[in-house]
Order: structure tokens, then C-alpha cells, then sequence
């Protein structure tokens, strides 16, 4: 049976009772949370004790990548494969790279930043377990959902969802887990 | 209980609301998502698309007989080479710098009054970019080969020229508009689930849907969200500067008196705010009434972005101080006499528009009614867009008309097609933004269900 | 307001297909029949098989100038001077360099025509060889023929045999700028007509009296090259540097050369004379500071001074001068008299006579050979209204023309370079004319057409000629002459002598009509050969109708030329639109101010306002001619004027004269740099520090010097390089946008009072800047540097972005704003092979001549041996009257080129801006009557 759901999701009205359920989930020992939000809330990830994201390495690496890609295309091209007297300036007029290093610098570690955070959140991914709860619409404009995972030790249908009623949600449900084939 | 729960929020020291009215979650959401969703638009909405979609015509007539003619259709001449192609790309990237300053710097110093704008303040910035990238492409002798600027290895087995600032443009303009893009679409993937979730017709449905990607709001989710969109609005910050910075160098590299001054890239960053905030305004205060968005963009808005465009004004009268100071006390004739000319010249009459635009009637901002007059500050923000575009007119055009041997001297006289261009852009740019209005949410709901999570509200 | 350029209409597209057809059958290559010889000693730049050049000459008003053509494949491209022949040695004016494109115009005549419908020759052959018969049984009394003035022994001699048919035959000679009163001039003073040589060379003072010796005297270009020699400081001490007195109406390069220049009205020159001859005889000392200066000068100069007059002036003034030349001794040693080589006009029977018999209706037949006189001649003569009462009228000539379409027949007529035939030189030295290429538009020769009065007898240009110069040169050497004739361009010893000095005493003045008082209040209207279309010849010819006019720098229109202070008089600007009237006849025409021009009076250049010649040439300015009589060929008082409250643009090239305090052109008294060698210098000529360091070029380092002193402003160098360099012309409309495409221009700037300005004139090509700024704002690398430091262009890699151009301190980049080469057969059959015809976007410009540096190269590696110095010509050196251009290795130590740039002269524009030019400038120097005159 517990294979056959993903978890189960308690919808609360608003972010305070989202967080303090998120807290008391913690705190009773649950440890496969999910929490949907309409927005980015206060002291939720705190609250998950989510590890800090790896976001910020990944886009210094694209910068960096950008920027060195950069001055070595200009370098290489007008020193090395086709040397070419232009107004009398030497071939490695280094200081009249450094426009297109700095835009290209910036240009990775952007590219990188949205990259980062699509892959990292899995994203695109059109179909997921979650969509199929009742009112889930609602995560989107107004609703706070509280996921307990089935894949979580303490997880068992009835008593999680008993538990959760206990912290006064506007409901609690079942999310089925995906339809496989 | 819930009307006395939800509340009005205040920008930091200040009285005046940046969200009037009582709002919930929910009925921001509403409200946002039915403009895009139900499609209720009055007469004014159709009047402006019908004029914007005309003037897109004639632009795409402008440029299809440029391409099939040559840039000869235009005034340009020797040794007026560039003029109004040039004049509209400094003044459209300008244009677009006051939405990157909204979303990105405004965000970094944390101003509440920056989020129900930032969103069309992006799409602006994306628009006129977008029409600036346009210019330098048209303006080519032989634009079919515009690629030939970018690096790749081709069969003459030649690159880019690298210490030419046109080479810097390409890398500055398109770094600009796609890290522009991206920042705005990322702000925007919440939303679009919101659409996506609220939809009632199928296409919505499926078109949201795939443009949201997905987006299901969890936690880890908002957290990496939030460390992008920071980092996204980091790098825009410098960014911003640099795009007008090498906008200035293509210039200030060159020879010509008038245009080889170290001043160019601070003057010109703060002229693109300058004219950046004028368009903000200038299309803010149509909208807000077109919509009905008043409780959303409120005068607290309208009046912040004056005082910003102010100080920036202020930045530009500066420069146009230095430059004088630098002719007069430098020691270059050419110098000396390309700022006579400016003022006395056969263009004269310019440089005095230019200072009543851009420096005399911006003063107003400084009275609170004219700040709280909405109708004003539109009167202010159009001179002002028609002031820059003259300013760059001026420095690109009256230089060049006047360089060094008195025997090229010349002068330069727009034709139909050099109007047909401008307009056209100007068309082509409303257009967009009126469909981007219709299609996507003028202002951000995720954000503006934070701003109103100060208000506690709670919706049954 | 919009740019559109011309759609190709129905006629553009008749022409084109008439000229596909023209040229379709083995057109442009079609070799002449008979056996032509290419030049004897090669020109440096003729390595190379692809051009070969051929010596032929090119003759205006009968006058012969002496050319190497050069010929691509059997196509004549390009005209060079000849160095052996007198007028040219070596160089050309603009007019020549224009005549190639003449060949090649697609709007030439093709047809015979019938009252402007096609027929054939064979037709018109019967109808002539009727009446003919007639006129034969008459003596051929009715038989008249009118040409150009004539300097051709062939022609000559055919016309004896046409007179041994028709005993009463009459030949007419017509030349709108004619030599008449030279001649009469000379026979009012010696008893004879005669034609003055100017020895230049050895004149230390020249007064010019109306006399454009400069740019339109028969020898002009031989002249200015004698003038120039004269000034050089460093070949001439100070002491014996020439100085020149100009006095004339209109400004013409001559009075801009000047070192003394009076703005006189034509009509007042005689006055001037006569103050001058008495002031030398009488030792009197005049109280005009120019007569004065002048008579102290002359008179202290005997033997080695000398006055010239102008054709424009009437005899009575040629003959004041010759008779002060004689008192001063000078006749024999400045100037010489030799028989006119263009024959008597007193041996022909005068154009008057010959209008005055066709309106008597006494005229049968009347062949009109190359001659338009519907169009030029004189408006009072009514020759277009006497040409109906002549029962058979035939035309012959290049275009279908304002006579060709009045008369009965029309023939086409061949091009020089289509035929072949002989002239004489100004001093009288014969060249033999040899085709470069059959006609192109089944023309027929001169002595063809004339061969139409003499059936069964007719006289071919290539056996005529050769018959004339066997009875010259006796059978046995006959040959070998005749080769080296054709070969070196000239034929050797056949200079004219110059008359004994013992057969010219100089008569008495004749107590001839006083001249009028200068104060006289009527005002002048003087009229003058145009700079670039002559007489309205060249009118079609783009070339010419572009190339800016001296001292004007207008292309495309005449105008109505005059003073500032005339203007103002008239309160009327540029532009605005004149009405002149002359009696009964008026004229309208739009205003241009030229400073330096004589008070109360008005240049009309001739050669506006063709009626018909071609799609270029038509409707372009106003024709003087609708106000010229036979009486005042030149200058009339009592013209009326008024504005009329129009306007007309007119296009310059050159907006602005004044040089703002910038010195582009530095000019120094002959005293000064006598005083300090070093006067030209400026501070800012110091070498600027660089934070670059210097590119090293270890083979050739191409670079130019153009002496300031040497130039005269006469646009051949512009011209040369736009026929080399396949340099498409743009039009009115887009010259006035300031779009003209000359790699080389001159410019022309005017220093002091703007009543008597002092002009100068620069060329101005690419620097070639070591460091060019336009190749730093180059995105594609389309302007780079090549290893011998010459700042090419490459076409095919160039995108148009013009920042280039915006970023050349001296403005010599040219864009292809729009497709401006106009691709007709005939005109590509022109254009030279060794240059890229530039496509619509991309930048050009002055690039040395590269292909001609190549073409050096190749030959010097194929000979295994390095260039030598001079080997390469550019275009613009090669034209260049008086060798103001000089372009070499300047890592040769020996090069002409560096030595140039050793003279203490030499300087570099806009140094202070440190682009490092290759192309120099040395100072121009001055040498005025007193320190008070100088700048």
C-alpha cells in the first residue's frame, strides 16, 4: 500500500501554519518532508533544514568558464591563427579584450545560474505525482501543502494522516503515487 | 474578520502605500491572472494596438526596401556616415537599462516599491533591446553578413577584429538581451504555473503549462529560485553598467571631436537611466489606467521612479558641464571647436532643445504636486525621451558634420525613410508590450503574494 | 526627399539592348584590320602581358595631345601620356583622361540616319552620288564642307583631291574656342598669322593677361610642367624663382597659381595692356600697384620675362603684347612663332561667310564633319534656321547631336581611337592617330565620310595616311619611319621652325578702336570654355561632368558665376536663379559666387545646356551659347541681370574654403624660406610618442610626397584615378548628399580678403597611415595593414558599417551608399581588369595602386631583380601636368620619394593626431612682388 502512494499532503490556509506544522513534522521525527508554497516563504528551507544550495558555485564556475573562454578566443585568434597588422596595434592588445571577456564572464555564469537551478530542480517535468492532489491547484495562488513521503521511515498511510490532521490543516489527503506504464 | 485582517503595506519610510487597497493572496492572484486569463479589455487597449501594429508596418516596409535599396535610402552621407540608425540604437539600449535597474539593482538594496514593476519594467527592457539590437544590424552596408562580427570558424579563415568597440557591442548587446531573458522568464515560471493552475480554456491550459515547466512551488525549489534570481540580479547590476559603458566606447574610441572623451561611459549610463525611467513612466502611466492597475503602481511608483530620474538628469547636466569644462580648458582646437559648434553651429538649435529637455524642465520633479500629478509626470518623462533621443542625435550627428579638414565638412538631412525607421521601432516596440500585457502578468503575483504576506492575509 | 536611384526605363533598356547587340559580336576585343604598333620603350608600369599601350594622340580644336593608351585584350582602358611627344611628356590633363569613357559611351551614334530614322550608308550614297553628279558639271560651286579646326596633312591633302574634283568647293573651318584672334593678333603685329610658343622654362616673369596657359592654351599641360619647373626651391634659387602676374575676369587655375593676381574684367585687359606697354615705354610708373609691381618687374627682366595673352582677347591685345614682348626683348628667347599648325583661318573661308550663303540659299550640299553648330555656334549667325534652306545637309559625328537631328543625314562617326589618321601638336610636331579597336558602333573615320564627296575616289584612312608620309618620308625608309612613328608617338623633325627673328618687326601699333575705360559702368558678360566639358563636347562623358571644376568644385552644372560683392549688389545668394539678358536674348541661370571674381561682371561657362547628346549629358546647366554672338565670341558689355526669384541647386563637393585657422595647407614667401629653410615647420610636426611599438617593414615601405608648389589644381590626377580604378561616377543627386566616390580629390581652400583671396589647392588621398585609425574600428578586418605598410581595403570581407569612415581625420573613405556601377556592356568592357568592381555596401578608397605595385612586382620577380625606383607609377603621379606626386620605397635611401621627404618642406597632415601618414605634403611657396602681398 505504501508503495502504491507517493505521501500524504496536509493543506494549510496560510505560511505560519505551514511552518509550524513543517517544525512539529521535524520535530516528531519525520524526516521526508515536502512543503508547496505560492511564494518563496520565510524560514521555510530553515524550517526543512534543507543544505544550502549549491547554485552560487555553480554560477561562479560558468563565470569563470565565460570569462577565460573568452580572453583565450581573443588571444589565440589575433596572436596565434591570424596575426594581422591592424592600426599599428600590437597583436595582443590585451586591454582591448577585456570588454568582450568581462560580457562573455557574465553571460556563463547567468547561463549557468538558470541552467544550474532547471537541473537541480529536475526541471522541465511536466507530469508529477503531486498535480494529482485534490485542490493542488490551489498551491500555486493561495494554498500552503505539507508532503509527508511514503519513503519516509516513520511514514504509514493512516497514522501520518491522523498526525496531521492533529495540526489543523483545511484537509488532509492521499497523493497517489505515479501511474507507471 | 478577514477585511480588518488584510492590510495595506508601506514602503520603507515613507507614508504612502505601494499597494493600495485591501488585497489576499487570492485576490491579488485574481486580479493579476484575470487581465491575462479573461481577456476584458477596454477600447484603449484596441486603439493602441491598432496604431502599434500600423506603425509595425511601416517599419517592415522601411526595412524591406532598405535591404533590397541600401542604407543610400537614408540621409546618410561623407562624412555624416552613421546618424539616425545609431541615434535610435544608443537611445533604445538606454531605454532598456531602467528595467534592469528596477528588477536587479532595486532588488539588491532591497525596495519594496520595486515589485509591482520590475515585471514590465523587464519586459520594456527586453522590448527595446530587442529594437536596439535591430539598428547597428539595418544600418550595415551589407547587413546579410552582420554575422560576420561574431566568432566562428569560417571558410576566409578570418575573425572578429577585437579592438574594434562594434565587436564589443555584439558581445555587450546580446549578453544583455539574453541574461535579460533569462532573469525575466525565471521571475516569471511561478507565475506561469499560477496561469497555468487558474486556466480554464484548453490552450491556456497547455501553453502555461509548458511554459511553467512544471513548477510545483516546493521548498528546495523556492530556495534554489531565490539564490538564482539574487545571483541573476548580481550579475545584471554590472552588467547594466558595462552594456552602456561599451555603448559610450563606440565613441569615445574614435577620433572624432566630440565623441573621444573619457566622460562617455559614466555620462552615458546615466543618460540610458535618464531616458530608462522617462519610458518606464511613460508607458507605467497609460497602463496603470488601461488596466486598472492603480492600486498596484501607485503614485508612491510614479513618484519614486521621478526621484530617480531626477538625480539621473541631474548626473547628465553634470556631464554636459564636464564636457564644456573639458573643451574649454583642454588644449585641442578641434575640441574647442566642435563644442562652438555644437552650440552655435548650423545644428545649434539642437543643443538648446537638448538642455531644455534634459536639464531645465526635469526640474520640475523637484515639487511634491508635480511628483503626485501623474498627467505631469507623463508631460516630463515624454520631453525627456524626445530630449535624449536629440542628445544622441546631437553627439553623433553634429560631431560628425564638423570634424577635422574644413573641405569634408558637411551636413545631413533625414529622409522619409530615416523617420519611417524611428516610428517604426517606436510601433513595433508598443506592440509587443501591448501583446506581452495581454498574454503574460504585467505584474509579478509571487512576489506580490510575499509583499502581501506582510499583511497576513487569509482568505476562506 | 527620397533616395530612390532611377528605375531602368523603356530607353535605358533599349540602350542596354542596343548595346548587348553593338558589343555582342566579338565587340570588345574586335581588332583593328590593319597592323598597329605598340609603344617602343615601355612604360615602367606596361610589364606584364595582360595591358600592352599603344601611342596614338588625342586632338581638341585640332590640336594634337600625345597618349599611350593602354589596352586589355584589344580594350582601351586607360589614357596615359606619351613622354616623347612636346605637349604632353608624359602627362595629361583631366579632358584626355576622359576620352576613354567618350570611346565607350553607350549613347554614341549607331546608325546612319534620314531625318533621325535609321537608313543605310548605301542610301545616302545614292542620294549623294545624284547630286553629286549635278554639282560636278557646277565646278562644284554648292559644294561646301564644315569642320573643327583641322591640323591633319592627311586631311589636308584629301582635301586638295576633293577640290581637284570640284574646283569651287569650299571648306569652312568652326571652332567655338577658336585661335582666331591669336592669329589675327599676330598678323596686326607681324604681318602674318602666326602661332606664339611659350618658353616658360625660361621666363623668370610671366604676365598673364586673360590667359589660361595653365589649363586650356593649346600645350597647357607642356606649359604647366615649363611653369612648375620654374619654382621649385630646391632645384630654382630664391633669386631666380619665377613669379607670376594674373590678370583675368573669372578665376582659372593660372590666376590661382599666381603670385600676383588682379580680378580684371576681359573688356578692361586691353586698357590694362595699353598701361603696361606705355608704362614700359614712357618709363612712367603707374599708380596701380599691380601695373606698377608688373613694369618694375618686366623691365628689369628683358630677355627673360613674358606676357601672354589670352585666345579670349581681340587681336588688338595679342598684338600689344607681342609688340612688348619684342621691346623687351624677349621674342626669341621666352616666346617663339612658329606657322599655326592648325593652318590659317585666312586660307579657309570664314564660318560667316558660310551661314551668310546658306540663307542665300546659295548652299546644295553641305557635309558638316564633326562640328555642332546647331548648338554652338554663334546665336545671331540663326545657323539653325539657315540650315533648312540647304537642299542636301550631312552631319557626321560622335552622337546623335543638336545638328544631327536638324540636318537631312546623319553618319556615325568614328572615335580617335577608332581610327586612323594623323595631327599636329601645338608646336606642330605630327603624330600618327592608330586605332586601338575597330569601331565600336560601326563609326566611319573622318576621311571615310569626306571620301562620300569623291566616289571612285575615295581615300582610306589607313593607305591615305601612309600615302601622306611616303611622299614625306621617300619608299626606302618609308617602313621603318613609318614603325618607329607609330611606335615612339611622334613623327621625328616634324616640330615646326621657328620663324626667323629678323621676319618678325613688329609693326606700330595701329591706332585701333580705344579699348573701353575700365571705370566704365556697364556691366560684362564674358564667356570661357567650361573647365571639364570644353564647349559642351565632353557633356556627355560622366567623368567629366563629375569631376569637380577648379576654383568652383562644381560637378553636373554651369552657372552664372560672380563676385561676392556683385551678388550682394543683386541681393541674390547660391543658388538663387538669375535671368541675364543680352538685347532681345535671355538667359536663365542660377547664381554661384566665386570669390576672386571681377566686379560688375558674370562668367558663363560654355558647354551647359545640350539639348541632346545622351542620357548624362542633357539638360546639364544653361547654354551661354543662347547668348553668344559673332561679334562678342567672349566678352560683351551691356548685359542686364535681375534675379528672378527662383532657385536651382547646384552640387559641390567642397561646401567650405576656409581653413578655419587649421592650416591643412602651409604656404611660405620664396623670401622666408630663403631666410629660414625651415619655415614650413610647426611644433606640432615634432614625432609624437606612442605607447606602440613601431611595426618593422623590411621590404618595400610604399609612400607618396605631393608638392603644394607644383600643384595647380587641375583635377587630372582625380580623374586618372577614376578611370584606373573603375570608380563609378554617382550623379547630381547624390554628389549634393555629399556622396561622390573620388579616392583622390582636390581640395581647395581660399585664405585673405574674399574680393582677392589667395587659393590653394591639395590633393588629398588616403595617408596610409601607420596608425590608421579606421583599421582599429574595424569589426571584420575588412581595413588592415599589408606587409609593406599599405592600408588596404578588402572588398569582399568589408560588411558597411562606415565607422571607418567616421574615424578618418581626412575624410578619403568612399561607401557604396547604393549600386552605383552602372553595368552596361560597354562600360564594363571599359573598366580595368586588374581592379574589383566594389558591389553596393561596402568602403573603398586609395590604396597606392596596388594593382600596379603587383604587376611591378611580378615583372621585377620574373626578371629576378628588385623595383627599382620610379618603376611603379600611381594613377594620379602618372597624369599629373607638373609632377606634383611623387611615390616610391621609402626604405629605398636613394628614392625620389625620400628624397621629398628630406626637404625641409615636407610635412604631414594633422600631424598633432600621430597616425604616422605615409603620403606627405611638401609647403607651397610663394614669391610676390613685396612683402607686403605675402601670407
Amino acid at each position: 500500500m505504501s508503495a502504491a502512494c507517493y505521501g500524504v499532503m496536509a493543506e494549510f490556509g496560510s505560511a505560519e501554519a505551514l511552518l509550524s506544522a513543517v517544525r512539529a513534522a521535524r520535530e516528531s521525527g519525520y524526516r521526508r518532508l515536502e512543503a508547496y508554497t505560492p511564494f518563496s516563504v520565510e524560514g521555510l528551507a530553515e524550517a526543512l533544514e534543507l543544505p544550502p544550495s549549491r547554485i552560487p558555485l555553480i554560477t561562479l564556475i560558468g563565470g569563470i568558464v565565460g570569462g577565460a573562454g573568452a580572453f583565450f578566443l581573443q588571444w589565440y585568434t589575433a596572436v596565434i591563427d591570424y596575426p594581422i597588422n591592424s592600426g599599428g596595434r600590437p597583436l595582443n592588445s590585451w586591454p582591448m579584450f577585456i570588454p568582450a571577456t568581462f560580457e562573455l564572464a557574465v553571460l556563463g555564469a547567468a547561463l549557468a545560474a538558470f541552467g544550474g537551478l532547471l537541473v537541480l530542480n529536475g526541471l522541465p517535468r511536466l507530469r508529477h505525482s503531486v498535480f494529482d492532489t485534490p485542490d493542488f491547484d490551489m498551491a500555486s495562488r493561495n494554498r500552503f501543502f505539507l508532503c509527508v513521503r511514503s519513503s519516509d521511515a516513520q511514514f504509514d498511510v493512516a497514522r501520518t494522516s491522523e498526525w496531521l490532521r492533529e495540526l489543523g490543516p483545511l484537509r488532509v489527503v492521499t497523493t497517489p503515487a505515479e501511474a507507471h506504464g | 474578520m478577514s477585511a480588518e485582517a488584510a492590510g495595506v503595506v508601506r514602503g520603507a519610510g515613507s507614508t504612502a502605500p505601494v499597494l493600495a487597497g485591501r488585497y489576499s493572496y487570492g485576490s491579488i492572484t485574481d486580479k493579476i491572472a484575470d487581465i491575462v486569463l479573461e481577456h476584458r479589455s477596454g477600447p484603449a487597449f484596441w486603439i493602441a494596438l491598432g496604431i502599434a501594429a500600423a506603425f509595425t508596418l511601416l517599419f517592415l516596409v522601411a526595412v524591406t526596401y532598405l535591404f533590397v535599396t541600401g542604407v543610400g535610402i537614408w540621409g546618410v552621407d561623407q562624412p555624416v556616415a552613421w546618424a539616425f540608425a545609431l541615434t535610435n540604437f544608443v537611445w533604445w539600449v538606454g531605454i532598456g537599462h531602467a528595467g534592469t535597474f528596477i528588477s536587479a539593482i532595486l532588488l539588491l538594496v532591497r525596495q519594496k516599491w520595486r515589485t509591482s514593476i520590475n515585471r514590465f519594467a523587464e519586459a520594456m527592457t527586453i522590448f527595446a533591446v530587442a529594437m536596439a539590437g535591430l539598428m547597428p544590424i539595418l544600418h550595415l552596408g551589407r547587413p546579410w553578413f552582420f554575422y560576420w562580427l561574431i566568432p566562428y570558424p569560417d571558410v576566409m579563415n578570418v575573425w572578429p577584429q577585437w579592438r574594434s568597440p562594434l565587436v564589443w557591442d555584439i558581445f555587450a548587446i546580446s549578453t544583455y538581451i539574453i541574461v535579460s531573458i533569462l532573469f525575466w522568464y525565471m521571475g516569471l515560471m511561478p507565475d506561469l504555473a499560477t496561469l497555468r493552475d487558474r486556466a480554464r480554456k484548453r490552450w491556456q491550459q497547455v501553453t502555461y503549462g509548458l511554459l511553467a515547466l512544471g513548477w510545483r512551488g516546493e521548498a528546495r525549489h523556492w530556495q534554489r529560485f531565490d539564490s538564482a534570481y539574487l545571483l541573476m540580479a548580481g550579475l545584471a547590476t554590472p552588467l547594466v553598467i558595462s552594456v552602456h559603458s561599451v555603448v559610450s566606447l563606440d565613441f569615445a574610441i574614435g577620433n572624432v571631436p566630440g565623441w573621444h572623451s573619457t566622460i562617455f561611459p559614466p555620462y552615458f549610463v546615466a543618460g540610458a537611466l535618464f531616458s530608462g525611467f522617462a519610458m518606464a513612466l511613460t508607458i507605467a502611466i497609460p497602463m496603470r489606467s488601461i488596466f486598472s492597475l492603480q492600486d498596484f503602481i501607485t503614485p508612491k511608483h510614479l513618484s519614486n521612479m521621478a526621484k530617480v530620474m531626477l538625480a539621473c538628469g541631474l548626473i547628465v547636466t553634470y556631464s554636459y558641464a564636464v564636457e564644456l569644462f573639458d573643451a574649454a580648458y583642454g588644449d585641442d582646437p578641434y575640441e574647442k571647436f566642435a563644442m562652438t559648434n555644437r552650440m552655435f553651429g548650423p545644428y545649434g538649435w539642437i543643443y538648446w532643445t537638448v538642455l531644455l529637455c534634459n536639464v531645465a524642465i526635469p526640474q520640475l520633479i523637484w515639487s511634491g504636486r508635480v511628483r503626485n500629478s501623474p498627467g505631469a509626470l507623463l508631460a516630463i518623462a515624454i520631453v525627456i525621451n524626445i530630449g535624449m533621443w536629440l542628445e544622441r542625435f546631437m553627439i553623433i550627428v553634429v560631431s560628425l558634420h564638423r570634424d577635422f579638414l574644413p573641405s569634408s565638412w558637411g551636413s545631413f538631412v533625414p529622409t522619409f525613410w530615416d523617420w519611417a525607421t524611428l516610428f517604426g521601432s517606436l510601433g513595433t516596440f508598443a506592440l509587443f508590450f501591448l501583446l506581452f500585457v495581454r498574454f503574460l502578468p504585467a505584474i509579478s503575483m509571487s512576489e506580490m503574494r510575499r509583499l502581501n504576506e506582510e499583511a497576513r492575509g487569509i482568505d476562506r | 526627399m527620397l533616395d530612390v536611384p532611377p528605375l531602368i526605363d523603356r530607353r535605358a533598356f533599349m540602350k542596354l539592348m542596343s548595346a548587348a547587340l553593338a558589343l555582342s559580336g566579338a565587340a570588345c576585343s574586335r581588332k583593328p584590320l590593319e597592323p598597329i604598333v605598340p609603344y617602343a620603350r615601355a612604360p615602367e608600369m606596361q610589364h606584364g602581358e595582360a595591358a600592352l599601350f599603344f601611342a596614338t594622340a588625342l586632338t581638341r580644336g585640332g590640336y594634337a595631345h600625345g597618349v599611350l593608351v593602354e589596352s586589355h585584350q584589344g580594350r582601351p582602358t586607360k589614357i596615359e601620356g606619351n613622354p616623347f611627344h612636346p605637349a604632353s611628356l608624359g602627362s595629361t590633363g583631366p579632358l584626355e583622361q576622359g576620352r576613354v569613357l567618350e570611346l565607350w559611351d553607350p549613347d554614341r551614334s549607331r546608325a546612319v540616319l534620314m531625318h533621325e530614322t535609321v537608313s543605310s550608308l548605301q542610301t545616302l550614297q545614292a542620294e549623294l552620288g545624284a547630286r553629286l553628279a549635278v554639282l560636278k558639271k557646277m565646278q562644284g560651286a554648292g559644294l561646301h564642307v564644315l569642320t573643327g579646326a583641322m591640323s591633319s596633312p592627311t586631311f589636308q591633302r584629301q582635301w586638295q583631291g576633293v577640290r581637284a574634283m570640284y574646283p569651287d568647293a569650299r571648306l569652312h573651318h568652326y571652332e567655338p574656342v577658336s585661335r582666331d584672334s591669336v592669329h589675327a593678333g599676330a598678323r596686326e603685329a607681324f604681318g602674318r598669322a602666326l602661332e606664339p610658343i611659350f618658353h616658360f622654362d625660361r621666363a623668370r616673369i610671366v604676365v598673364a593677361l586673360d590667359a589660361d596657359f595653365l589649363g586650356s592654351l593649346p600645350g597647357h599641360v607642356r606649359y604647366a610642367r615649363d611653369f612648375a619647373s620654374q619654382r621649385r626651391p630646391e632645384s630654382v634659387p630664391a633669386a631666380r624663382m619665377s613669379r607670376l602676374y594674373a590678370a583675368e575676369c573669372m578665376p582659372t587655375i593660372t590666376g590661382a597659381a599666381a603670385d600676383e593676381r588682379r580680378a580684371t574684367r576681359a573688356g578692361d585687359i586691353e586698357a590694362l595692356a595699353r598701361q603696361i606697354e606705355s608704362a614700359l615705354s614712357f618709363r612712367s610708373r603707374s599708380s596701380d600697384r599691380w601695373i606698377a609691381a608688373a613694369v618694375s618687374d618686366l623691365s628689369v627682366h628683358r630677355g627673360e620675362s613674358l606676357v601672354v595673352v589670352g585666345e579670349g582677347q581681340p587681336p588688338a591685345v595679342h598684338a600689344i603684347a607681342h609688340r612688348i614682348n619684342q621691346q623687351l626683348g624677349n621674342v626669341g628667347r621666352t616666346v617663339d612663332f612658329i606657322v599655326p599648325p592648325i593652318g590659317d583661318p585666312s586660307d579657309g573661308d570664314s564660318f560667316a561667310d558660310l551661314v551668310r550663303a546658306m540663307q542665300a540659299g546659295q548652299i546644295d550640299t553641305l557635309l558638316i564633319l564633326d562640328s555642332n553648330p546647331v548648338y554652338d555656334a554663334p546665336i545671331d549667325l540663326g545657323f539653325g534656321a539657315a540650315l533648312s534652306r540647304v537642299k542636301l545637309s550631312l552631319h557626321a559625328g560622335l552622337y546623335v547631336d543638336e545638328t544631327a537631328r536638324a540636318v537631312r543625314w546623319h553618319v556615325p562617326l568614328a572615335h580617335e581611337l577608332e581610327q586612323w589618321s594623323d595631327a599636329r601638336a601645338f608646336d606642330g610636331t605630327v603624330t600618327i592617330q592608330q586605332p586601338l579597336i575597330a569601331p565600336l558602333y560601326g563609326g566611319h573615320d573622318r576621311h571615310e565620310v569626306l571620301s562620300l564627296l569623291t566616289p571612285g575616289a575615295e581615300l582610306r584612312g589607313y593607305s591615305g595616311v601612309r600615302e601622306t608620309w611616303q611622299a614625306e618620308f621617300g619608299v626606302d625608309a618609308f617602313e621603318s619611319r613609318w614603325q618607329e612613328s607609330l611606335r615612339s608617338g611622334v613623327v621625328a623633325g616634324t616640330a615646326a621652325a621657328f620663324e626667323s627673328l629678323s621676319s618678325l618687326e613688329a609693326r606700330p601699333a595701329t591706332r585701333g578702336a580705344v579699348a573701353r575705360s575700365p571705370e566704365s559702368n556697364e556691366l560684362e558678360l564674358h564667356f570661357a570654355p567650361d573647365p571639364t566639358v570644353w564647349d559642351g563636347r565632353y557633356a556627355n562623358v560622366a567623368w567629366l561632368q563629375e569631376l569637380p571644376k577648379p576654383l568652383t568644385q562644381l560637378t553636373w552644372d554651369n552657372a552664372a558665376f560672380m563676385s561676392l560683392r556683385m551678388a550682394q549688389s543683386l541681393k541674390v545668394t547660391n543658388e538663387d536663379v538669375v535671368e541675364i539678358a543680352v538685347g532681345d536674348r535671355t538667359v536663365e541661370a542660377p547664381v554661384w559666387i566665386v570669390p576672386g571674381h571681377a566686379d560688375r561682371a558674370v562668367t558663363l561657362h560654355l558647354g551647359g545646356g545640350r539639348r541632346s547628346c545622351g542620357e548624362v549629358g542633357e539638360r546639364r546647366g544653361v547654354d551661354a551659347y543662347a547668348l553668344r554672338t559673332l561679334a562678342a565670341p567672349c566678352f560683351l558689355s551691356g548685359m542686364r541681370i535681375q534675379s528672378v526669384g527662383k532657385r536651382f541647386p547646384l552640387a559641390t563637393v567642397q561646401p567650405h574654403h576656409r581653413m578655419e585657422g587649421r592650416e591643412p595647407v602651409r604656404t611660405v614667401s620664396v623670401r622666408e624660406l630663403a631666410r629660414n629653410p625651415h619655415a614650413a615647420k610647426r611644433d606640432s610636426d615634432a614625432r609624437h610618442p606612442s605607447l606602440y611599438p613601431d611595426y618593422q617593414y623590411n621590404g618595400h615601405a610604399w609612400g607618396m610626397s605631393i608638392d603644394l608648389n607644383a600643384c595647380i589644381g587641375c583635377g587630372a590626377c582625380t580623374i586618372a584615378c577614376q578611370a584606373e580604378n573603375n570608380i563609378p561616377t554617382v550623379g547630381k543627386e547624390e554628389v549634393r548628399r555629399g556622396r561622390e566616390m573620388h579616392w583622390i580629390r582636390v581640395d581647395r581652400y581660399e585664405a585673405g580678403a574674399l574680393d582677392a583671396p589667395r587659393t590653394a589647392f591639395q590633393p588629398v588621398p588616403c595617408m596610409q597611415c601607420e596608425r590608421a585609425p579606421c583599421e582599429v574600428v574595424c569589426p571584420v578586418e575588412a581595413s588592415v595593414h599589408d606587409a609593406e605598410g599599405i592600408n588596404v581595403q578588402v572588398y569582399n570581407r568589408c560588411v558597411g558599417t562606415r565607422f571607418c569612415s567616421n574615424n578618418c581625420p581626412y575624410k578619403v573613405r568612399r561607401f557604396n551608399f547604393l549600386s552605383y556601377v552602372r553595368d552596361e556592356p560597354s562600360l564594363n568592357a571599359q573598366r580595368n581588369p586588374e581592379v574589383t568592381v566594389r558591389m553596393r555596401g561596402v568602403m573603398e578608397k586609395c590604396n597606392y595602386c596596388l594593382q600596379r605595385i603587383v604587376r611591378a612586382r611580378i615583372a621585377s620577380e620574373r626578371e629576378n631583380r628588385p623595383i627599382q625606383d620610379g618603376e611603379v607609377l600611381t594613377a594620379c603621379q602618372a597624369a599629373c601636368p607638373t609632377q606634383a606626386i611623387v611615390f616610391g620605397d621609402l626604405n629605398d635611401p636613394k628614392s625620389a620619394v625620400r628624397e621629398a621627404k628630406n626637404s625641409p618642406r615636407d610635412y604631414v597632415l594633422l600631424g598633432e593626431l600621430n597616425t604616422r601618414p605615409r603620403t606627405s605634403y611638401l609647403a607651397k611657396v610663394t614669391n610676390p612682388h613685396d612683402e607686403s602681398t605675402e601670407s
